[in-house]
């Protein structure tokens, strides 16, 4: 508490006249609305979603299936190992591909060459288009194969290609991010440049690379667009049986639940809405923890 | 550190090609492994070229069988959404209209409140308390559309809306969509933008000092305008963001496709349209899957548009140090 | 009958998973209406609560959506609120597809308005077209050029989409064809949404199935119709004595004869659905066959068997 009237009161303990002016301190009085607002939104909501949710904050969220019979005990354990199912997916198909891709841009690809400048433009494009036109895209690719759509591997398909372009992106980051000594002392001991990679540059950008995968997995977790536009709002009252049965995941669930008016259902999924806010923390917790611990300091 | 700089982390280049390019790391040996390991790499960086094509195509084929059906005028000037009734319109401009008004909305309240705090964290904020808001503001853009979506469903239309502020408004509406899609937003045009500040450098602001400018001065007059290139791309990446989100409006903004000027109405939005359309029938081939598809060909053009306004924005009006 | 004693034990129980375990086991896939898609989903949990092995998993693309699919041989059960179109069965007759339609429960087409709606009791079968006939888009717009008597106020509407067997019915026996209806109303497949969308707001008219009046009558009021005999409010009872007319219909499951031949999970399904019925549209808030009604059913089962 000392602290923020130490903030609050620095700029009127301000030693030039000219912060302490009627328009600084109202320009600093806005500019802290402006904060405020936004962490009172976030504050509202959490609180919100603990008082609506905690009654139900209990085993039977994780261990029943959601209930047309009994809303009260409903429980999002279909859901979350569907979520389990399609992350795990998600992180198979993206991250070899996604690093193969960023090592290949950041250190074989000449940028003066036009196709890789188009794979440059294309990747700022892709990290931007709509999530719900890669379920479009992954809709239209299992039509073609014959692949059902309502089933694990096109979900995972769908969100992966989603976070491709950002997994890429982080790898670059932490490639360009490795010295050239390193490199350059690895060629000067007769190793190939693929050994090279393989075994120092890689190893040396893997706390960034892991930094960015938990984050773009941690955005693939929340996605429901993509996958409602593949398999549907489902009744699913089952774990998924593997890649090719259908499944359902937190976020769709939770959307499930909450077009549904009864009370007990609201408040279910509130509860389901804590579960998935402490899950991204987790993550996101692990993402840091990761760039603070293992992030070499060159 | 721009992608087209610095390539590689250094800046050496010596040996054999001295003419500024890199130092060849092209392997001069002949062993397949090599060639192979190659070949998966530059196969995987294609993959994102695939992907785009794919996104294309697979867009673009059942929009060629919608057009044919549809004049493209029609579509793009018609007033009326009704896509499946017996006397069938497919005017997009309620779509677009509804997307408009959440856009709109959404950007009224984060581009404020995200500069704002920009300004502040850059600015303003001591080390312990930037390191402190920072990641709050962070979590706020981790939280999952659809929890947004609820928020807005359950607390924003009914308690905010109606209560605090008496409107007479029903539990749909582009208003609590838009904004808490706003809401969603801030962090975007905040982070971005206080990146693009803390880069401009101190002897600027210094300057600005010595010449006996205060603070709010040298933050608005020097500091602002100089970072003016990431923080316009940082809105027009929000508006992107707000254009294409769907789970927000899908659970806050209704069903009803009207051209209307009150922000009080219900109304769908192209993403609305699309999730709505997606969780009914999508038997391939018919009418109503082929509008799906042109309304998704219209949302990706108009963000690939914007997207590429904000690389051109960026690339011309940056100030490199 | 011992099934359904069976039945009532184990639906008070507290287990996740059944402890009686037939055989049985795979995938059940069921589409279609979302008014009879709470029927389905009691029936599927309470029948796996015996047969935890198999898995049940139902959709709402609505019942023309669910035909769709259904006729393209992705679904072993269509939901749905109406008969199969001729249109439809002609493309599952096209397709190779056979299937039994059985008759499972009866609702009672509701008409809602929000609790805090002091203007509306009763609607007469004239006005409800008034609101609703293709005519009406943009034109009828405020509540007191129905009825006069009404306030002037903005007519908000709510009701399932075109893909919804209840708009299909409710176009027809309102406004005289099937599928002719004004645009400009919130439509939604999700019968959920129109509860909460009329829930939220005091000017709002929307209409669904019963059930969801039901479950919901702590926000909603339900219009009374009149058909010309006077205003006749729906229930259970004014729905099997056929006083509730027109909008007491029947809900049905259409079911692949190849999957209840090929896939035992899908004959144990139906068999108890049918054997169960009764108490399956209790659970579920529905409204029960009545005697007649369940000879046909049982007949009906009995060609889906032979």
């Amino acid at each position: 508490m000392a602290s923020i009237g130490a903030v609050v009161a620095k700029p009127l303990r301000a030693a030039k006249h000219g912060d302490r002016t009627f328009t600084s301190i109202a320009f600093l009085s806005m500019l802290w609305l402006a904060l405020a607002f936004a962490i009172l939104c976030l504050g509202v909501l959490l609180v919100d979603s603990f008082l609506d949710g905690r009654t139900r904050l209990d085993s039977n969220l994780l261990t029943r299936y959601t209930s047309r019979v009994l809303p009260d005990r409903a429980g999002a354990r279909a859901a979350i190992l569907g979520s389990a199912w399609v992350i795990a997916t998600t992180a198979v198909l993206a991250i070899p591909l996604g690093i193969a891709a960023g090592v290949y841009l950041e250190e074989f690809a000449d940028p003066r060459r036009w196709y890789n400048k188009v794979i440059e433009v294309n990747l700022s494009n892709l990290a931007a288009v709509p999530a719900i036109v890669y379920g479009m895209l992954t809709a239209g690719f299992a039509l073609a194969i014959g692949m059902e759509r309502r089933i694990v591997l096109a979900g995972g398909i769908a969100l992966a290609l989603l976070v491709l372009p950002v997994i890429i992106i982080s790898t670059r980051e932490a490639v360009r991010s490795v010295p050239q000594e390193i490199r350059h002392g690895s060629l000067a001991l007769g190793a190939t440049p693929l050994q090279t990679i393989w075994r120092q540059t890689l190893p040396a950008a893997i706390p960034g690379i892991a930094t960015g995968a938990i984050l773009a997995l941690s955005r693939a977790f929340g996605e429901a667009a993509p996958l409602l536009l593949l398999g549907g709002l489902v009744f699913v009252t089952y774990d998924p049986t593997g890649l090719n049965s259908g499944f359902t995941t937190l976020p769709i669930q939770i959307f499930n639940w909450a077009s549904q008016p009864q009370l007990a259902f609201q408040q279910v999924a509130s509860a389901a809405i804590i579960l998935m806010l402490v899950m991204l923390l987790l993550m996101n917790a692990i993402a840091i923890f990761i760039r603070n611990r293992y992030q070499n300091k060159w | 550190m721009s992608i087209t700089e610095n390539r590689g982390g250094s800046s050496d280049r010596t040996g054999l090609r001295a003419g500024g390019s890199k130092t060849s790391l092209r392997s001069s040996s002949k062993r397949y492994g090599e060639k192979l390991a190659m070949g998966v790499l530059i196969g995987a960086a294609g993959l994102s070229v695939l992907v785009t094509v794919g996104i294309f195509f697979a867009l673009l084929i059942p929009s060629i069988s919608f057009f044919r059906e549809v004049p493209v005028l029609d579509f793009l000037t018609g007033t009326r959404w009704a896509p499946t009734f017996n006397n069938p319109d497919f005017g997009v401009l309620p779509l677009i209209v509804g997307t408009a008004w959440t856009t709109l909305i959404g950007l009224v309240i984060a581009v404020p409140v995200g500069l704002g705090a920009a300004i502040y964290l850059s600015e303003y904020a001591p080390n312990r308390v930037r390191n402190v808001l920072k990641p709050i503001l962070e979590i706020l853009a981790g939280i999952p559309s659809v929890v947004y979506g609820y928020f807005a469903l359950f607390y924003v239309a009914p308690v905010v809306l109606k209560g605090w502020f008496g409107l007479e408004i029903g539990t749909f509406s582009v208003l609590s969509a838009g904004l808490v899609l706003g809401i969603m937003i801030i962090p975007t045009v905040a982070s971005l933008s206080e990146d693009s500040m803390s880069a401009v450098p101190q002897s600027l602001r210094q300057g600005s000092f010595a010449l006996g400018a205060n603070k709010m001065r040298t933050t608005m007059r020097v500091v602002f305008p100089a970072a003016i290139s990431g923080i316009t791309a940082s809105i027009v990446l929000a508006l992107s963001r707000a254009v294409g989100e769907t789970m927000i409006v899908a659970l806050a903004a209704g069903t009803r496709a009207q051209v209307t000027t009150d922000p009080r109405e219900a109304a769908q939005t192209m993403t609305g349209f699309i999730a709505q359309t997606a969780t009914g029938e999508s038997v391939p081939g018919s009418l109503g899957y082929n509008t799906l598809f042109a309304v998704g060909l219209l949302l990706f053009l108009i963000t690939l548009a914007f997207n590429i306004i904000a690389g051109i924005i960026v690339r011309r009006y940056r100030e490199v140090y | 009958m011992v099934l359904s004693l069976g039945l009532a034990a184990c639906g008070g129980s507290d287990e996740p998973g059944g402890d009686g375990d037939t055989s049985v086991s795979g995938e059940i896939v069921v589409d279609g209406s979302s008014t009879v898609e709470p029927l389905t989903s009691a029936a599927g949990e309470l029948f796996g609560e015996e047969n935890s092995k198999v898995n049940v998993s139902v959709a709402t693309s609505g019942t023309g959506g669910g035909f769709e699919k259904f006729c393209a041989g992705e679904t072993d059960i269509s939901d749905a609120s109406r008969p199969i179109k001729d249109e439809e069965a002609a493309i599952c007759e096209t397709a190779g597809i056979e299937y039994t339609e059985l008759r499972v429960a009866t609702d009672a087409l509701t008409v809602v308005v929000s609790k805090d709606n002091d203007f509306i009791t009763c609607l007469t079968l004239d006005e409800l077209k008034k609101v609703w006939e293709p005519a009406a888009e943009g034109k009828v717009t405020t509540w007191d050029q129905v009825n006069s008597a009404f306030p002037k106020e903005k007519i908000d509407l709510y009701g399932p989409g075109t893909d919804s067997g209840t708009f299909d019915y409710f176009t027809d026996e309102v406004n005289g064809e099937e599928g002719a209806s004004r645009s400009d109303y919130n439509a939604s497949e999700d019968d959920n949404v129109i509860v909460k969308g009329v829930g939220g707001s005091a000017n709002a008219l929307g209409y669904f199935g019963y059930t969801y009046f039901e479950e919901n009558a702590s926000t909603l009021k339900a219009v009374e119709v009149d058909s010309g005999d006077g205003c006749v409010a729906p229930s259970a009872e004014t729905s099997a004595d056929g006083t509730y007319t027109p909008l007491a219909r029947p809900l049905f499951i259409y079911v692949k004869n190849a999957s209840y031949a090929d896939k035992p999970e899908v004959a144990a399904f139906v068999d108890f659905f049918v054997a169960s019925d009764a108490e399956i549209a209790e659970v579920a808030q529905f409204i029960p066959l009545n005697d007649e009604q369940r000879t046909e059913l049982e007949t009906a089962l009995a060609t889906l068997k032979g």
